[in-house]
C-alpha cells in the first residue's frame, strides 16, 4: 500500500443527521398526537371547535364577568343585571353558613379547633414517611372524636351546650363521614372475618348482614334509620336526628368495608395462615399480628375509595332533614335578598367544587398509595 | 403446655380449650345476642305501636291510596289502592333503570375508548370529564340538572323548538311519539323472526367454518335479514304508523310524548354520572388484555376482525362484565334519588307519600328494601352463572 496519498479514512463516526423536522419537536409531536390520520384530524378539529365554542362563555361566566365582591352591600342587585356571570359575592357573604350551619356565631372557635386539630393530625397520618403512626392514629381515631364530641356539643366544663340541630354545613358533612368511616372499619373487619369463619351460624349472620345492606340504596337505609329507629327504641327515648343518620351510614358503610377487607383476606397466600397457626398463635392473635396487618395494607386504596363514596353519599342526609353542605346551599339559594338568575348555578358550582376538591385529592392519594404499595413484595 | 410426653399420649386439651367446643359456645353466644336484639327491637316496636294506637300488617295495601301520580306507565288514579301506587313506583324505577343502563353503557364505552385514544385532545377531554363528574355527589348533580338547568327553562310561549318536532320548556321535553295500530303486531312478529333467523345463520356459518374452513359473510347477510324482514313485515301487514308531533295549542303543547323535567333530570344525572365509572371499567378491561394476545392471534393467521372478536373482546369482557354489572346495580339503586327531584319512583311514591299517609313505617320500608334486595340477589345469581361460564379453565 504505497500509493495512499488520495485515500481518506475517517477516524471517527460521522455525526448523525438531525431527524427531519417533521417528526421531532413541536411539529412532530402535533403530527403524532393530533393529526396522525384523517380520522384523528377530524376529531382534533372537532374538539378544538368544541373548546372554542364552550371555553369563552364558561370563562366569562366563572371569572371575567363574575361578581367577586360586594363592597356596598348591594346583595342581589349586584348580580341581577343582564350579562353578569357567577355571583361569587353571595358565596363569600354566606360562607360561615356553608361551613358551620346554624352553629352560634360566638362559639365558632369550637368547630374551628376541631377542624384544625383534625387537619393537623390527618396530614402526618397519611404521609407515609412521617413517624409515630400508632400514637397518631390513636389521637385521630379515638382521642379526637371524644374531645370533639364534648367540644362541639358542649354542656360540660362550663361551655354552652349546642344541640346537634344547630350543626350544619361542611362541619356536619365531615362529622358524618369521619365518624362513619371510623366506626365502620372495626365493624367491617369483624364482619369480614365472620364471613370467612368456619362457624356456620356466624358465617350465615355475617353474609345476611353484608348482603342486606349492600343490596339496598342508602336513601332507604336513611329513611329506615329516621322512621324505624325511634320505633325500635324503648318508649320515651328520643334518638337525636344526627345520631340516626350516623347509625344508618355506619351500618351501610360497614357492609361495604367488610367486602373490601374480605378481598384483602382472600388475597393473602394460605401459607400466612398456616405459618401463624404453626407458631401456636390463637385465632385472634394470628389475625391481629399476622393476617390483618398484611390484608389491610393491601386494601388501603380500596378503603380510601370507599371513603370517597361515603363522603359523596353524606349529601343524602339532606333528604332526612340534616343541614349538610348541600342542604345549607339549597336553603341559602332561597334567600330573597340575593335572588338573581345565576344564583342557583353559582351555588351548585361552589358546592360541587368543595366536594370535588375533597374527593379528587383523596382519589389522587389512593392512586399514589397504589403505586407505592405496588413496588413492595406481595 | 408440656411437650415431653406429647408423642406418647394424644394431647389432652381442657374441655373449654377444645376448638370445636369453643366454636359451638361462640356461636350460641352470638346467636343468643342476635335473638335478644330482635326480641328487644320487636317488643319495643309493639309497645310503641300500641302507644300510638297503630296496628301492624299489610292489609293497608288494599285501601284506596287517594293521591295521584303525574307520571305512570299503567292506569292509576286517586281511587286506586296502595298496591297500584306500589306498582306505578316500581315500574317507574324499572323504566329509569332500563333507559339509564342502556344510555350509560353507550356513553361509558365511548368515554372509556376516548380516554385511551391516541388523539391527545380527545383523551384529555375524556379524562377531564371523567375526573370531574365522578368526584361530585350524584345528588348534587341531580339538583343541578333539575333546579339550575331544567327548572330555569323558558315558559311555554318562549319554548326552545328544534326541527319543529322537539320542544323544550319549563313543563318538560316534548318528543314525537309513534302512534301504533293493531296491525303493527305483525311487524313486531317479523322482527322476532328476523332475530331468530340471524342467530340460526350465524350458527350454521360457524359450523360450516369449523367443518370445511369456508367462510360465509355472516355480518352482511344478517344485516340484510334484520333490515329486510321487519320492513317487509311492516309493509305486508298494511300497518300504518304515524308520528304524533308536539304542537302549541292554547297554553300548552299537545301531541307527542311529554317527558317531565323530573324524569329528564334523573335519567340525565344517572347516565352522566354512571358513565364515568363504566368508562374506567372499560379502560381497565381493554388495558388488561396483554398485547402478546393480539400478536399471538395475528401469528395464528386470524384476521383483524377475528382477532378482536375471538381473542381480545372475550378476554376484555371477562374483566369488564362483573364490575359493569355492579355499576348497573348501582344505577338501579341510585334511581331512588329521584325522590329528591320529585320523580315518582318507588322510594318517592311508596316510602315517601304512602308512608306519610299511612304511617306504616315498618311494613313500607321492609317492602321497599325487599324490592331492591330482589334486584340485587337476582343480579348476583346471574353473575355467578356468568362467572362460572367464563372463569379461566386452568390446568
Amino acid at each position: 500500500m504505497s500509493d495512499d496519498t488520495a485515500r481518506f479514512v475517517r477516524t471517527e463516526m460521522a455525526p448523525a443527521e438531525r431527524p427531519p423536522i417533521r417528526v421531532t419537536g413541536l411539529i412532530g409531536w402535533v403530527r403524532k398526537h393530533l393529526f396522525s390520520s384523517i380520522g384523528n384530524t377530524v376529531l382534533t378539529l372537532l374538539s378544538i371547535a368544541f373548546l372554542a365554542w364552550v371555553m369563552p362563555p364558561l370563562l366569562n361566566f366563572l371569572v371575567f364577568k363574575a361578581v367577586w365582591t360586594d363592597p356596598d352591600g348591594l346583595k342581589g342587585d349586584l348580580c341581577r343585571p343582564e350579562g353578569v356571570g357567577a355571583c361569587w359575592a353571595f358565596i363569600s357573604a354566606r360562607i360561615t353558613f356553608f361551613v358551620y350551619g346554624f352553629y352560634p356565631q360566638t362559639e365558632l372557635w369550637r368547630p374551628n379547633i376541631v377542624l384544625i386539630s383534625g387537619l393537623v393530625l390527618i396530614v402526618p397520618l397519611f404521609t407515609p414517611k412521617a413517624p409515630y403512626k400508632v400514637p397518631n392514629a390513636i389521637l385521630f381515631f379515638i382521642v379526637l372524636p371524644i374531645v370533639s364530641f364534648f367540644l362541639l356539643t358542649g354542656g360540660v366544663f362550663g361551655i354552652t351546650p349546642v344541640p346537634t340541630e344547630k350543626w350544619g354545613g361542611l362541619l356536619i358533612t365531615l362529622v358524618i363521614s369521619v365518624v362513619g368511616i371510623t366506626c365502620s372499619i372495626p365493624i367491617g373487619i369483624l364482619l369480614a372475618l365472620g364471613r370467612r369463619s368456619r362457624l356456620p351460624i356466624i358465617k350465615t349472620l355475617s353474609i345476611l348482614f353484608i348482603e342486606l345492606w349492600r343490596a339496598v340504596p342508602l336513601i332507604t337505609v336513611l329513611f329506615m334509620a329516621s322512621v324505624m329507629l325511634p320505633l325500635f327504641m324503648p318508649q320515651g327515648t328520643t334518638v337525636d336526628k344526627l345520631l340516626r343518620a350516623l347509625v344508618g351510614v355506619t351500618l351501610f358503610e360497614s357492609a361495604y368495608l367488610a367486602e373490601v377487607v374480605r378481598g384483602g383476606l382472600q388475597a393473602l397466600p394460605r401459607g400466612q395462615y398456616e405459618a401463624a397457626s404453626s407458631l401456636g398463635l390463637s385465632y385472634w392473635k394470628s389475625m391481629a399480628f399476622v393476617i390483618l396487618p398484611q390484608a389491610i395494607k393491601h386494601v388501603i386504596p380500596g378503603i380510601v375509595g370507599n371513603f370517597i363514596s361515603l363522603f359523596k353519599d353524606t349529601s343524602l342526609v339532606s333528604i332526612v332533614g340534616l343541614f349538610d353542605l348541600l342542604n345549607t346551599m339549597q336553603s341559602a339559594l332561597g334567600d330573597q335578598d340575593w335572588l338573581s338568575p345565576n344564583l342557583t348555578v353559582t351555588g351548585y358550582i361552589f358546592a360541587g367544587l368543595v366536594f370535588w376538591v375533597f374527593c379528587f385529592s383523596m382519589s389522587r392519594y389512593s392512586r399514589f398509595l397504589e403505586r407505592r404499595l405496588d413496588t413492595g413484595h406481595r | 403446655m408440656t411437650t415431653t410426653a406429647a408423642h406418647l399420649d394424644p394431647p389432652r386439651t381442657a374441655f373449654l380449650n377444645d376448638p370445636v367446643v369453643r366454636g359451638v359456645i361462640y356461636q350460641i353466644i352470638v346467636a343468643g345476642l342476635v335473638v335478644a336484639l330482635f326480641v328487644f327491637i320487636l317488643s319495643n316496636a309493639v309497645q310503641n305501636l300500641v302507644a300510638q294506637n297503630k296496628t301492624m300488617g299489610f292489609d293497608f295495601l288494599n285501601q284506596v291510596a287517594g293521591f295521584d301520580i303525574f307520571f305512570k306507565l299503567i292506569p292509576y288514579d286517586r281511587a286506586s289502592s296502595y298496591w297500584g301506587a306500589f306498582a306505578v313506583g316500581l315500574l317507574n324505577t324499572l323504566l329509569v333503570a332500563f333507559v339509564g343502563i342502556i344510555l350509560a353503557t353507550i356513553w361509558g364505552f365511548i368515554l372509556g375508548i376516548a380516554r385511551l385514544s391516541s388523539n391527545l385532545i380527545i383523551s384529555w377531554l375524556a379524562t377531564i370529564y371523567i375526573e370531574t363528574l365522578r368526584n361530585i355527589p350524584l345528588l348534587l348533580q341531580l339538583y343541578f340538572w333539575y333546579f339550575a338547568v331544567l327548572k330555569t327553562m323558558p315558559n311555554v310561549k318562549q319554548s326552545f323548538v328544534y326541527f319543529d318536532t322537539f320542544v323544550l320548556n319549563k313543563r318538560g321535553f316534548f318528543v314525537p311519539w309513534p302512534v301504533l295500530d293493531d296491525r303493527f303486531i305483525y311487524a313486531v312478529g317479523a322482527t322476532v323472526v328476523a332475530i331468530v333467523a340471524a342467530f340460526a345463520v350465524r350458527r350454521w356459518a360457524l359450523r360450516r367454518l369449523e367443518a370445511t374452513g369456508k367462510r360465509f359473510p355472516v355480518g352482511w347477510t344478517n344485516l340484510g335479514i334484520l333490515i329486510v324482514v321487519p320492513v317487509a313485515g311492516y309493509l305486508l301487514s298494511g300497518s300504518h304508523v304515524t308520528f304524533s308531533i308536539p304542537v302549541l295549542k292554547g297554553f300548552n303543547y299537545e301531541g307527542g310524548e311529554d317527558l317531565p323535567p323530573e324524569l329528564v333530570a334523573l335519567v340525565m344525572g344517572l347516565v352522566l354520572y354512571t358513565a364515568t365509572f363504566i368508562a374506567e371499567i372499560v379502560r381497565a378491561g381493554i388495558l388488561a388484555v396483554n398485547k402478546g394476545q393480539t400478536e399471538a392471534a395475528a401469528s395464528l393467521g386470524l384476521r383483524e376482525g377475528d382477532r378482536l372478536r375471538l381473542v381480545v373482546v372475550p378476554q376484555a369482557m371477562r374483566v369488564i362484565i362483573p364490575p359493569l354489572t355492579s355499576q348497573y346495580l348501582n344505577l338501579t339503586k341510585n334511581s331512588s334519588l329521584g325522590a329528591a327531584v320529585g320523580f315518582p319512583e318507588l322510594v318517592n311514591v311508596f316510602a315517601g307519600t304512602a308512608l306519610n299517609q299511612t304511617g306504616r313505617a315498618i311494613e313500607i320500608i321492609s317492602l321497599t328494601m325487599l324490592v331492591y334486595l330482589t334486584f340485587s340477589l337476582g343480579t348476583s345469581a346471574l353473575m355467578n352463572i356468568y362467572n362460572a361460564r367464563v372463569a379461566l379453565k386452568e390446568r
